[in-house]
């Protein structure tokens, strides 16, 4: 398991608005290009300066693929990063304001009253 | 010797400046009294006439990442560019261009660094909110000098609170033997209880008010000893997941000094967060 490399995805994808909109339409696709073209990328360095072994595993992979930023929260990526990129991808689909941020909260209301996930990387 | 002209601790609620400037149906219901309360926070930092800012706060995972993350660091630029593409996206924030001080940087990191405190520097920095909201808030012609200080309140392993408070008393004294006739204001921005990305996010309150009321209590007395005494690294999680943040408090405490009693305080009870305003003016109990 790799809590870095989950953030380094959630990260690199959130600062990128070209990479925000790939993500939305296109989960899988971006997931499985990120994963073969930037995963190792050491950031400001050439590729020819990549990291050889950062890859997800199999329920990491699946989260991203499927947006399941519960999931997400229970793997313990950073939560500011994955509510950050999430609140691009879907806060523009609800009506009311904040309409995403509390669906979002309902969605972890079991975690309410146990210890939050470890994030440490 | 430089003058610390006033020492100011505050919130930073990035949907201050969208709130503000709305109009019509868009405007929140809060939105004005939250700008008068702005305004009459700002007048204190008006009063005390500064020439050059230090601004404490934490990169929200900017510039600052997990391959290469320092604890403590100081700007040490000529400018700064401020705000990014998220921050746009998500808060409606504006951009920013900085003038930095930079022999006031130069003797921070140098007297620091002397003094123990390993500061790490940056020559090209470009500011997050956590330093551009108390500009919005208190300065918005956006007009003197600055100094930003970062600090780790996001990423763990963090440093303990103790640490803070120590880095606030540092400042304070580095800025003092500042040879220079400047006024300088010294301000630091945090949080109180709050959660994001959490399920305790975006109620009607901060997740914790009875921290808030607490911390609140503490900052406006700049009970050191007493929040040293409650607040660990794990209990800080009680409050919220981003709670964290109370660190850059202490550290404001710690530039304040042990009992020192706020000039100014005010707070306003927001959705997702309360707001809490303070200033000291260390001329007039020196």
């Amino acid at each position: 398991m790799s809590r870095y490399l989950l953030d380094k995805f959630l990260y690199t994808i959130d600062r990128d608005p070209e990479l925000v909109e790939r993500y939305r339409d296109d989960p899988a696709g971006t997931v499985d290009w990120w994963e073969r073209e930037r995963a190792n990328v050491l950031l400001n360095c050439h590729v020819g300066e990549n990291s050889t072994w950062l890859k997800f595993d199999d329920a990491e992979r699946a989260a991203l693929v499927a947006h399941d930023y519960v999931k997400l929260y229970e793997m313990g990526a950073h939560p500011f990063l994955t509510l950050t990129l999430f609140i691009a991808m879907y806060e523009r689909d609800f009506a009311e304001p904040l309409g995403f941020q509390l669906e979002y909260a309902q969605k972890l209301s079991a975690w309410r009253e146990k210890p939050y996930p470890d994030i440490t990387t | 010797m430089a003058t610390i002209a006033a020492v100011i601790a505050s919130t930073h609620h990035p949907f201050y400046y969208k709130a503000s400037t709305s109009t019509g149906a868009d405007r929140p219901p809060f939105a004005d009294e939250w700008v008068r309360k702005v305004e009459a926070f700002r007048d204190t930092l008006t009063r005390a006439n500064p020439d050059v800012l230090v601004l404490v706060g934490s990169d929200h995972f900017h510039q600052l990442w997990l391959d290469n993350m320092p604890q403590f660091l100081v700007g040490n630029a000529p400018h700064y560019d401020a705000n990014w593409y998220n921050e746009e996206r998500e808060f409606g924030l504006p951009r920013f261009f900085m003038n930095g001080q930079q022999e006031l940087s130069w003797h921070i990191l140098r007297g620091g660094i002397d003094r123990g405190f390993d500061l790490a520097f940056s020559n090209e920095l470009r500011l997050d909110h956590s330093v551009t909201c108390p500009i919005i808030t208190l300065r918005p012609q956006n007009d003197l000098p600055v100094v930003p200080i970062y600090t780790n309140i996001f990423a763990p392993p963090l440093p303990q609170p103790k640490r803070f408070v120590e880095l606030g008393r540092m400042i304070r004294e580095l800025v003092e033997s500042w040879p220079s006739d400047l006024r300088v204001a010294i301000i630091g921005t945090g949080h109180l209880s709050l959660e994001l990305g959490g399920p305790r996010q975006f109620g009607p309150h901060g997740p914790d008010p009875e921290f808030d009321a607490k911390a609140v209590e503490w900052i406006a007395t700049s009970d050191i000893e007493r929040a040293i005494a409650e607040v660990s690294l794990d209990s800080l999680w009680m409050p919220g997941n981003a709670t964290h943040g109370f660190m850059d408090f202490m550290l404001m405490m710690g530039v304040a000094g042990e009992g020192v009693k706020a000039d100014y305080v005010d707070t306003y009870d927001l959705f997702h967060t309360m707001e809490a305003y303070f200033t000291w003016y260390l001329e007039a109990t020196a």
